[in-house]
């Protein structure tokens, strides 16, 4: 075997130190979280966890100019809906793109492609006009409603459905009397759930940690999602640190509990796209 | 409650000749437009608040466009050219590059030796590779806060640290190389074990028979790396490069939530690290609301990443000098 492929110690030695630097800030956050607002002064700083989480939570809960808990609702439906939309919308196009027969498939993808090398920014202004112009400024929708579709989504399900799904499979459901959209209901879509379910976690991450556009849009500090709370608190004149890092804590959390659960698929999936890319 | 549709009468209808039966013409139909329907939902909601806005941004730009004034008048170039004698303007370009340049380069070498260590035999490889994925899946807005505190002045974390080492504490957000540094390091954190994961991706994927025949002509670990690794991985740098790129110039979050207090939007009272998308979002928003300069600032931070991009690109096909490995046809014939 060739010395390349084992790991020796000091590859674990390297590794370790790696993980250690990439987990630190987060673990250090929630120190922080767990301790009173004294930590903050102290030289050399804490790095072990104290007893104060349950009050610090509550006194972020009752701090009435950050509209945490707001934030957090809002989060939790922008970003679901968002999720189940993009979902939806990319397995039905990739689908089409991988498997029906149309003129013009082939431009339309590379359209689709385009999107996706082009700059968010280059959007901001002229999407704050158009909302105003629909009255949706401050308003939910403007968040939800142009992160409805995603060009990569489509491209991802489609690169996958060229694979997952069989045209064997399609032609005999056609034979059998299916017309095209019962074909991608009971037939594609659960053959393309795996990777749905990638681009299912990949979205709801991206989404609920979206902060330019929301931060463009909803400018109503009463209406906020939790990224513009933490900026609240954060910005606040007076600093109550434990507080904020309560706040940072609690935003972090359903994206580790995402990663913990799904990491395994996550990580599959930024690799298969990688190579495929 | 059920109803049961499908009691036919044993007797078959006359096919008539002619006119196909309705069930056919239907399937007819159905096979011929549904593929529009189902791509339609994305280029409809695309061409709304995608494309659009991205136009509407180049007409935006022409016209003296203030939010609160009625009309906007037409001013053709003239947004862009008092841009270019901006001074505050090509601050904030030099910041960008400046922190893109710190940031990307240690950032890529990083993750191109991560991604060797990973693609050994490991024990507990999945944990290895979720502990460096970690710091890309967390809060964005969060981890710039902490990172804020970490690099504070008087208590910061960093400082201290380096007090233990006999260096003096340094002004990471008063003084503009440091606050590019301390951005830097919250951009290389969150991106080095992501790109690593790529890369490893298209290591897994080099033939292990080129490395056993480099090891019997005698090459060593740094020779095979060097020599096979990096060459067959161009088209992976090559895009991760790009990607960086796309996303290093339009850095915002970070530096946004680095400063807190009055006017953070300026990135520190003398725009120590106030990168092009917060100038223009200093424009276009609170508080001048010019629309119109602030999409022209839109307009140039596209060409500077089209530059930029560009010439990262010409500078790494120079670099290896080898012959386009398949991985590169591969990719092409995956986006085709």
């Amino acid at each position: 075997m060739n010395r390349l492929w084992s790991a020796s110690r000091l590859t674990y030695a390297a590794l370790i130190a790696a993980g250690v630097m990439s987990i630190f800030p987060i673990y250090w956050m929630f120190v922080v979280a767990s301790r009173s607002n004294d930590a903050m002064g102290q030289l050399p700083p804490p790095v072990t966890p104290g007893g104060n989480f349950g009050a610090n939570v509550s006194r972020l809960l009752d701090n009435t100019d950050a509209y945490f808990v707001a934030g957090l609702v809002n989060s939790a439906i922008v970003a679901t809906t968002v999720t189940v939309s993009v979902v939806f919308f990319s397995t039905l196009a990739g689908f089409a793109f991988a498997k029906l027969r149309f003129r013009g498939r082939n431009a339309l993808l590379m359209v689709i492609i385009a999107t996706m090398m082009v700059p968010t920014q280059l959007g901001v202004i002229p999407l704050y006009l158009l909302m105003t112009k629909l009255n949706w400024n401050d308003r939910l929708p403007a968040v939800i409603v142009p992160a409805l579709v995603t060009g990569f989504g489509v491209f991802m399900m489609r690169q996958y459905a060229g694979q997952a799904v069989s045209n064997e499979l399609i032609e005999a459901a056609r034979v059998d009397g299916c017309n095209t959209a019962r074909i991608y209901w009971n037939v594609v879509l659960p053959a393309l759930r795996p990777a749905a379910a990638v681009l299912g976690l990949l979205t709801f991450m991206t989404t609920w940690n979206d902060f330019l556009w929301p931060y463009a849009v909803l400018n109503d500090p009463e209406n906020p999602t939790v990224q513009l709370a933490l900026r609240t608190l954060s910005d606040g004149y007076y600093t109550d640190m434990s507080q904020v890092f309560t706040g940072t804590a609690i935003a972090t959390l359903p994206l580790l509990l995402v990663f913990v659960l799904f990491g395994r698929q996550i990580i599959g999936g930024i690799m298969e796209g990688a190579v495929k890319a | 409650m059920t109803v049961q549709l499908d009691p036919r009468p044993p007797v078959a209808p006359a096919p008539r000749t002619g006119r196909r039966p309705p069930t056919m013409r239907f399937s007819r139909l159905d096979t011929k437009y549904s593929p529009y329907l189902f791509i339609a939902p994305f280029f409809v909601l695309f061409g709304v608040f995608g494309a659009y806005p991205l136009i509407y941004t180049f007409w935006v730009s022409l016209h003296d466009w203030d939010l609160l004034g009625s009309n906007h008048p037409f001013v053709g170039l003239e947004n862009y050219s008092r841009l270019l004698e901006d001074a505050d303007f090509w601050h904030a370009v030099v910041n960008t590059l400046g922190i893109f340049v710190i940031s990307t380069v240690p950032q890529l070498l990083a993750a191109l030796w991560l991604a060797n260590l990973l693609n050994r035999q490991l024990r507990a490889r999945t944990t290895f590779r979720m502990a460096v994925l970690i710091p890309n899946i967390t809060s964005t807005a969060a981890v710039a806060i902490v990172f804020g505190v970490l690099f504070g002045r008087e208590f910061g974390m960093v400082n201290w640290l380096l007090d233990l080492v006999g260096i003096d504490a340094i002004e990471w957000k008063s003084n503009r190389f440091a606050s590019w540094v301390a951005i830097s390091t919250m951009v290389d954190w969150r991106w080095t074990g992501y790109n690593a994961l790529i890369f490893l991706a298209a290591m897994q994927a080099i033939p292990r028979d080129l490395y056993e025949s480099a090891a019997i002509d005698g090459a060593g670990r740094a020779r095979q790396f060097w020599s096979i690794t990096v060459p067959l991985l161009k088209p992976t740098i090559i895009f991760t490069v790009i990607i960086s790129t796309i996303g290093g110039l339009q850095l915002f979050t970070e530096p946004r939530l680095f400063h807190s207090g009055t006017n953070p939007i300026r990135g520190g009272t003398l725009r120590e690290s106030q990168t092009v998308t917060m100038y223009m979002f200093e424009n276009a928003f609170a508080p001048h609301y010019n629309f119109g300069y602030g999409s022209a600032v839109a307009w140039l931070l596209f060409a500077l990443i089209a530059v930029v991009a560009a010439i990262n690109v010409l500078l790494l096909r120079r670099l290896g000098g080898t012959k386009p490995p398949k991985a590169d046809a591969k990719s092409k014939e995956g986006a085709r």
